[in-house]
């Protein structure tokens, strides 16, 4: 159960990234991916970014989780697809060498805010 | 991160909020959309950056002092304590040894890996909230009390869990996770992340195995499916058998390490 602390470090960095002189504002979203293979529960996460955000200007926006598939291309025959089950084999040439071109993400892309003085 | 050229953009899009001279706060603004109402501002920074910052000082720390780190994982109860304790008798003297250990509470593991002579830091989690995880902050702090030119391994024995620890890189040069033959032959597929971050899985207590039905053929096969190639040791740190290639497995990297730095 690290989405607590996973939580708390995407609040800091979505405040830190309201313009310094905007106003006054609301944040509706705070847009993150997140690779598929990356060890988050989303229905956790949202629930933690809720209380981390009380009495911070996130309170009451909105966690947008983006999954990121997990693609993999194989170092042998270069294949590239899609990895859905737990098998990091390259479904071609049944090579172990392989690379993931995505899957491990955990970004925030983006806050969108609502300017309430307009 | 900052992309110049689109905090150019952001400034046109919205001059009625700015005034002559402004700037936004490093590291968080890159672009702007509008939409009905809202607008949107580009971040784009990686939510464990604070974390892997720390990490990568933590890792030039120990390149200059010629450390090889080893983060040693798996679920509570495993064995790591006891794998450790049978390891250092292998390792010590040649290689002089220091050990880091989380728990949540408790000063147990560091009292029985103390009786071995190694220098030993326990870390409670508990004081940083009872993370269930060693976060980069924390080994540092740890590390600090470890006179680290006298040392050539440091193994951090990490909370017991097989998720969360994976996602934090403290700053180490490899990473282990121990899986014993009691929990069960899918622990592979079931936290994938943790099989694919290591770089040494150990199958502990095989001594258990004529008591179980347990599949060791399936339980290598699920974590070769998880993380082919990856050197798997069979061990039962009890008995101490198969202990002698996982020992020589570290001792190769330490030397590796010591020998480029």
């Amino acid at each position: 159960m690290h989405e607590m602390g996973i939580a708390m470090q995407i609040v800091e960095i979505a405040t830190a990234s309201i313009p310094a002189d905007a106003g006054r504002i609301k944040v509706e979203r705070v847009n993150i991916k997140a690779g598929r293979l990356t060890a988050i529960v989303p229905s956790s996460l949202r629930f933690c970014f809720e209380v981390v955000a009380r009495d911070t200007p996130l309170a009451g926006a909105e966690l947008v989780i983006k999954e990121i598939p997990v693609v993999a291309r194989c170092r042998e025959c270069r294949r590239e697809w899609t990895i859905e089950g737990p098998t990091f084999v390259c479904e071609q040439c049944q090579s172990g060498a392989i690379e993931l071109l995505s899957g491990r993400e955990l970004d925030i892309e983006s806050i969108e805010i609502v300017d309430e003085d307009q | 991160m900052l992309i110049e050229g689109f905090k150019t953009a952001v400034c046109r899009h919205h001059h009625e909020f700015h005034g002559p001279g402004h700037h936004h706060p490093k590291g968080s603004v890159a672009a702007e959309t509008q939409r009905a109402g809202t607008r949107e501002i580009k971040v784009v920074r990686r939510v464990l950056d604070a974390n892997d910052r720390m990490a990568e000082q933590n890792r030039k720390l120990f390149k200059d002092r010629n450390v090889f780190v080893l983060n040693l994982m798996s679920s509570p109860g495993s064995g790591k304590t006891t794998t450790l304790e049978k390891s250092l008798a292998y390792l010590m003297p040649q290689i002089s040894t220091a050990i880091i250990v989380g728990d949540i509470c408790s000063t147990n593991d560091a009292d029985r890996l103390a009786t071995t002579g190694v220098p030993v830091v326990q870390v409670n989690t508990d004081e940083f909230g009872g993370d269930c995880h060693l976060a980069a902050h924390v080994i540092e702090r740890a590390a600090a009390a470890i006179d680290l030119d006298a040392v050539d391994l440091l193994i951090v024995e990490n909370v017991g869990n097989l998720v969360c620890p994976a996602e934090f890189d403290i700053g180490e040069d490899a990473r282990a996770v121990i899986l014993s033959v009691t929990e069960g032959e899918d622990k592979p597929i079931k936290y994938p992340l943790m099989f694919r971050e290591c770089d040494a899985a150990l199958l502990n207590k095989i001594d258990l195995l004529p008591y179980l039905d347990y599949d060791l053929d399936l339980a290598v096969g699920n974590i070769r499916q998880i993380h082919p190639g990856m050197p798997i040791f069979e061990v039962s740190a009890k008995t101490e058998a198969g202990l002698t290639p996982w020992v020589e497995w570290l001792r190769q990297n330490v030397r590796r390490k010591l020998s480029t730095d």
